[in-house]
């Protein structure tokens, strides 16, 4: 490892420009010409539309066209689409209703889509937005997922009746109801994982523009993956085929999972601009983010976990429903089902597990992948029932988990998942050691003194990143393969360009994908340059989500560099008259082993491109490219434990301790490694104390703003104790697992299993709000 | 925000002429409440008048236990101001807790009780201290000038200027925030002089009260103790989102236990 290479904790290099204002977001892209986009948004959450009447709008300063989804769906444009279908149990496809970008005869959930007005300005579209009258036929809306199947309850989309999208099952029934039967213990909960807003700090954004001259769309817009954007919308959205459509995602401030997806904004812009002649661009206000990112999690939950007389896990059953909102927003569908069912397996060795996941909708935000998408639901209800069934056994609950984990690698689960590497005593052991778990009950009775309820809970869980193979993913539904491209460029002077497939929106991407190439040709990583997010100039990438960058991405520029490497040392060899087999790289030279003859890495370069004294038959040049598609999933695990005081009278939880021990396989970074720890942790512990999205009964979120909807904040939060335990991921040549997800995952079910334990009442959902907390300890 | 003319004033009485040319005009103090409600559109004045430069409303001044804070003094000059925590700490300890520093240096005392939030500090303080609240028009007593949730008896063109109160032998406040907006969710303002009375803001349903329960008790004894085993009844308590009633009507005597116990400290 050197100052810079692979292990070093290197300061972000994008840090400057974003801590100093100086970077660049969608809206801060101007076009000559350029306008204003406002939308008009439906009230209600549930209504037919009568009517809608431009008139005063059109009249209005500035206001350049108002359009509707008539006009556009006369244009050829197409529907939103889900991108994975799942089949129901009984073999029939997944039940989509029609999302129409703009909503033509029907609205569906407060915020959605009538009209968009393009004006001069931000503030006259705005205006003229309010102006637009659309008369509405109010219906009776559902917005809680277990009434949505009610017979009775109002329908939302023709195509599903009852509300159902489908009606899914993985794994063997018989074998968990034989197991069940024969079982020495059970223990049961019903489990709610909240509905959260994804809260990214710059809001989604949109620039379309339609060059006439060229039959060209260029769209700059919030992207995690704008790649996938373009071929959508080229596609199946029918904006242009994907020559004529370039996509551009800037910086982006911040995504977890909400800017996967294409949203009619983005789509609308493009054709508003086609259609108006000019370059169209909206930012969402904060409002508008509340009310149309697509949200995540809203699980309904029973789980049941089996024991024999000897405390062996035999068999877990689960039933959820899972509501994804007013429409099936892009990946929907598969978190649910193959990011959630497939890891209820947990750490632990369970013979037999059956899940059934039936999926709804409501009039509702769309809900979608956010931060872990899937796997938190299932860490939280197998992490709650472990340590729940711990406390009803009398048993501790790191010796049960202990007695239960996987210890032998690969190790195939009953729900898909063949898990290749990992160590679940190591990473519990230093957790434990870390959180000083053996005198946990001097600091109860010390806090007792206090008059403070102290507790502590554990969670060891595992999370699947780097979703792969493609061939795979395709057999079960996916629209798109996951593998990941880089390309590398060595340019004639010896800096190096990494075009990669991957886009950063926070992850540090400029940072450790140049110190692979550092660590690799010893140059300075500011020779090093990553490119990403314009499809103009990257030729294909399936973006950045899911932990994959990493693993995926960083695994295609291993490749790259593989090829790049070969053809280098073959210059050098050529140049100093040696054996191509016989040069090393180091310090920035290619130089034959063991002697002092070597060529400067720049001077390779330079007579590549001069191409004077190349081996024969040589093409010049030194450029490589490389597709990477995983073998499989990658499988980060870890141990995290919380340590609460709850004051009895007001309720209120202080999180005293929280300590995390990762295995993330082999780490490039460790001080972005430990960030993405803390961020996921952070929006852990605001899942499990702070968050959650409220609707009314007639389906108006009530926590629209920051004034209802409590983000996590720095004061909310202890000083959190992270480390790493490593077993090398076997599945990529750089042994990386991820780590952008799992802080999210891992720490919801340590707050609420400390905070029980504290309360001695297990009955208490998230968020676990003080008033919660308070009514709780009252009825323990 | 919708499209609004604005106008900054140097005196009181410029305030009043410009708020009077206006169609439906606004006087803007800190604009803490005001300029959140605009840019969302939830207000739409067509004028608003800025109070900020007007410096005869603002300063501290203490003569005894005699205290008298401008309207436009911010909440950080109060939380701030050496000679009011030596007769009134817990006025300044109020201050401190508002919001963030960015609130604090721009938020006035005069604009958090013109607007009586239901939520928000000052009106509890006002209402134990039994401050009189002057405006350019007359003084009222806090008795009078609270009126329900974001009502007051101030009319079209009455600005505070100031507000007076004797500081108490001693006072005690204490806030539970609403985890999200930071204001109260129940907070208590505790003053032992001639009398003791204890103001809550953020719990009730129809504005900041005086809990009488809690004043007889601690008339008795001026001690957390004395409110052990005392309740208040959840039937005039908010209930929303954040907070059942029972829950508040909790918080009201752990919230005065705590204020007590400042004020003895």
């Amino acid at each position: 490892m050197g100052m810079e290479g692979i292990g070093a904790r290197v300061a972000r290099k994008e840090d400057k420009r974003f801590i100093t204002g100086a970077g660049r977001y969608t809206d801060d892209m101007v076009v000559p010409g350029m306008k204003h986009a406002a939308f008009v948004r439906s009230p209600h959450a549930h209504a037919a539309i009568r009517k809608i009447n431009i008139k005063a709008a059109m009249a209005m300063p500035g206001v350049i066209a108002v359009l509707n989804g008539k006009e556009l769906k006369a244009d050829g444009i197409g529907n939103i689409i889900c991108g994975w279908m799942i089949h129901s149990k009984d073999g029939s496809p997944m039940n989509m209703g029609a999302w129409s970008p703009l909503a033509t005869d029907t609205v569906r959930y407060v915020g959605d889509a009538v009209a968009i007005v393009v004006a001069d300005t931000r503030a006259q579209a705005r205006d003229a937005a309010e102006a637009v009258e659309v008369s509405y036929k109010v219906k009776k809306a559902v917005i809680d997922p277990v009434s949505a199947l009610d017979p009775k309850a109002p329908q939302i989309h023709p195509e599903a009746a009852n509300n159902l999208i489908y009606d899914w099952e993985l794994g063997d029934a018989a074998a968990v109801d034989a197991a069940f039967k024969k079982a020495a213990h059970i223990t049961k909960m019903d489990v709610v994982n909240n509905r959260l807003v994804p809260n990214a700090m710059e809001p989604r954004a949109a620039l379309g523009h339609y060059d006439k001259a060229e039959d060209h769309y260029t769209c700059w817009t919030t992207s995690q993956n704008p790649h996938v954007a373009r071929l959508v919308m080229s596609a199946f959205y029918n904006v242009a085929p994907e020559n004529k459509l370039r996509v551009i995602a800037p910086d982006v401030g911040g995504g977890f999972g909400s800017k996967i997806y294409i949203y009619p904004e983005e789509l609308t812009c493009l054709w508003a601009s086609k259609k108006t002649g000019v370059p169209v661009k909206w930012v969402a206000e904060r409002t508008e983010s509340f009310l149309t990112d697509a949200h995540g999690r809203d699980h309904v939950s029973t789980v049941e976990l089996a024991f024999d007389a000897k405390n062996n896990m035999t068999a877990l059953k689960v039933d959820t429903i899972a509501n994804l909102g007013a429409y099936m927003s892009l990946f929907s569908s598969s978190v649910p089902t193959y990011l959630y069912a497939t890891l209820l397996s947990g750490q632990y060795k369970i013979p037999a597990i059956h899940a059934n996941v039936r999926t709804v909708y409501t009039n509702t935000t769309p809900v979608d992948a956010y931060r872990g998408a899937g796997r938190p639901e299932a860490c939280f209800l197998v992490e709650r029932v472990v340590e729940t069934a711990a406390r009803e056994l009398g048993v501790s609950p790191a010796d049960l988990r202990r007695q239960n984990f996987i210890k032998e690698f690969p190790y195939q689960t009953p729900v898909i998942m063949a898990y290749d590497a990992g160590d679940f005593d190591a990473s519990l052991d230093a957790a434990m050691a870390a959180a000083k778990y053996e005198t946990f009950e001097r600091r109860r009775s010390t806090a007792a003194k206090k008059g403070k309820l102290r507790g502590i809970g554990m969670s060891c869980y595992i999370e699947a990143c780097g979703i792969a193979p493609s061939a795979a993913v395709g057999s079960l539904g996916a629209g798109v393969g996951l593998w990941e491209s880089a390309e590398v460029r060595v340019n004639a002077v010896g800096s190096v360009e990494i075009l990669t497939g991957s886009h950063s929106h926070g992850q540090g991407h400029e940072t450790t994908f140049a110190q692979l190439v550092a660590d690799r040709f010893g140059v300075p990583m500011d020779s090093v340059s990553i490119v990403h997010g314009d499809t103009d100039k990257v030729q294909m990438g399936m973006g950045t989500y899911g932990s994959r960058s990493g693993a995926v991405g960083m695994s295609a520029i291993v490749k790259a560099l593989d090829k790049v490497e070969e053809k280098a040392k073959k210059i050098a060899a050529h140049l100093l008259e040696a054996d191509e087999g016989d040069i090393v790289i180091e310090n920035g030279e290619l130089k034959v082993a063991g002697t002092d003859k070597a060529v400067p890495w720049f001077q390779m370069a330079l007579a590549a491109y001069t191409a004077h004294n190349l081996p024969s038959g040589m093409e010049p040049g030194l450029k490589e490219g490389a597709f990477y598609d995983p073998t499989n999933f990658t499988f980060p695990a870890g141990c995290y434990i919380c340590e609460v005081e709850v004051d009895p009278e007001t309720g209120s939880t202080e999180i005293v301790q929280f300590v995390a021990a990762d295995d993330f396989g082999n780490i490039i970074n460790p001080m972005i490694v430990e960030g993405q720890v803390h961020g996921g942790v952070a929006q852990g512990i605001g899942q499990a104390l702070l968050e959650g999205a409220h609707y009314d009964e007639s389906g108006q979120l009530l926590t629209a703003s920051y004034m209802d909807y409590t983000m996590p904040r720095a004061d909310n939060l202890p000083s959190f104790n992270v480390s790493t335990t490593t077993t090398a991921c076997p599945s990529n040549p750089l042994g990386i697992k991820g780590c952008g997800e799992a802080g999210a995952i891992g720490s919801p079910p340590a707050v609420i299993n400390a905070i029980t334990d504290a309360i001695n009442n297990n009955n208490l959902s998230m968020p676990a709000t003080s008033g919660k907390v308070w009514a709780a300890i009252r009825s323990a | 925000m919708y499209e609004v003319t604005y106008h900054r004033a140097s005196s009181v009485s410029e305030a009043v002429k410009l708020a009077k040319a206006g169609e439906d005009s606004k006087f803007l103090a800190g604009g803490m409440t005001l300029i959140p409600a605009m840019k969302t559109r939830l207000a739409a004045p067509s004028d608003v008048v800025d109070l900020r430069h007007v410096k005869e409303i603002r300063g501290i001044k203490v003569s005894g236990k005699k205290v008298t804070i401008g309207a436009g003094t911010t909440h950080a000059d109060v939380a701030g101001n050496a000679k009011l925590v030596r007769v009134c700490p817990a006025i300044c300890k109020l201050a401190s807790s508002i919001g963030d520093p960015h609130v604090r240096h721009m938020g006035t005392i005069g604009g958090s009780i013109a607007n009586n939030d239901p939520a928000a500090d000052y009106p509890a303080a006002m209402l134990a201290l039994d401050a009189t609240i002057i405006t350019n028009k007359r003084a009222i007593s806090a008795a009078r000038f609270f009126k329900g949730l974001f009502e007051t008896t101030l009319k079209d063109g009455e600005i505070i200027k100031e507000v007076q109160f004797t500081a108490p032998a001693k006072c005690g406040y204490a806030k539970f925030p609403n985890p999200a907006s930071r204001y109260a969710m129940t907070g208590v303002f505790v003053a032992k002089g001639k009398e003791v009375r204890v103001a809550v803001t953020g719990a009730g349903d129809d504005g900041v009260f005086r809990a009488k329960a809690l004043e007889k008790a601690l008339e008795r004894k001026f001690d957390a103790s004395a409110l052990d085993g005392v309740s208040v009844s959840a039937s005039n308590m908010m209930s929303d989102i954040h907070a059942s009633a029972e829950y508040r009507a909790n918080l009201v005597v752990v919230m005065a236990k705590r204020a007590v116990a400042a004020a003895n400290a």
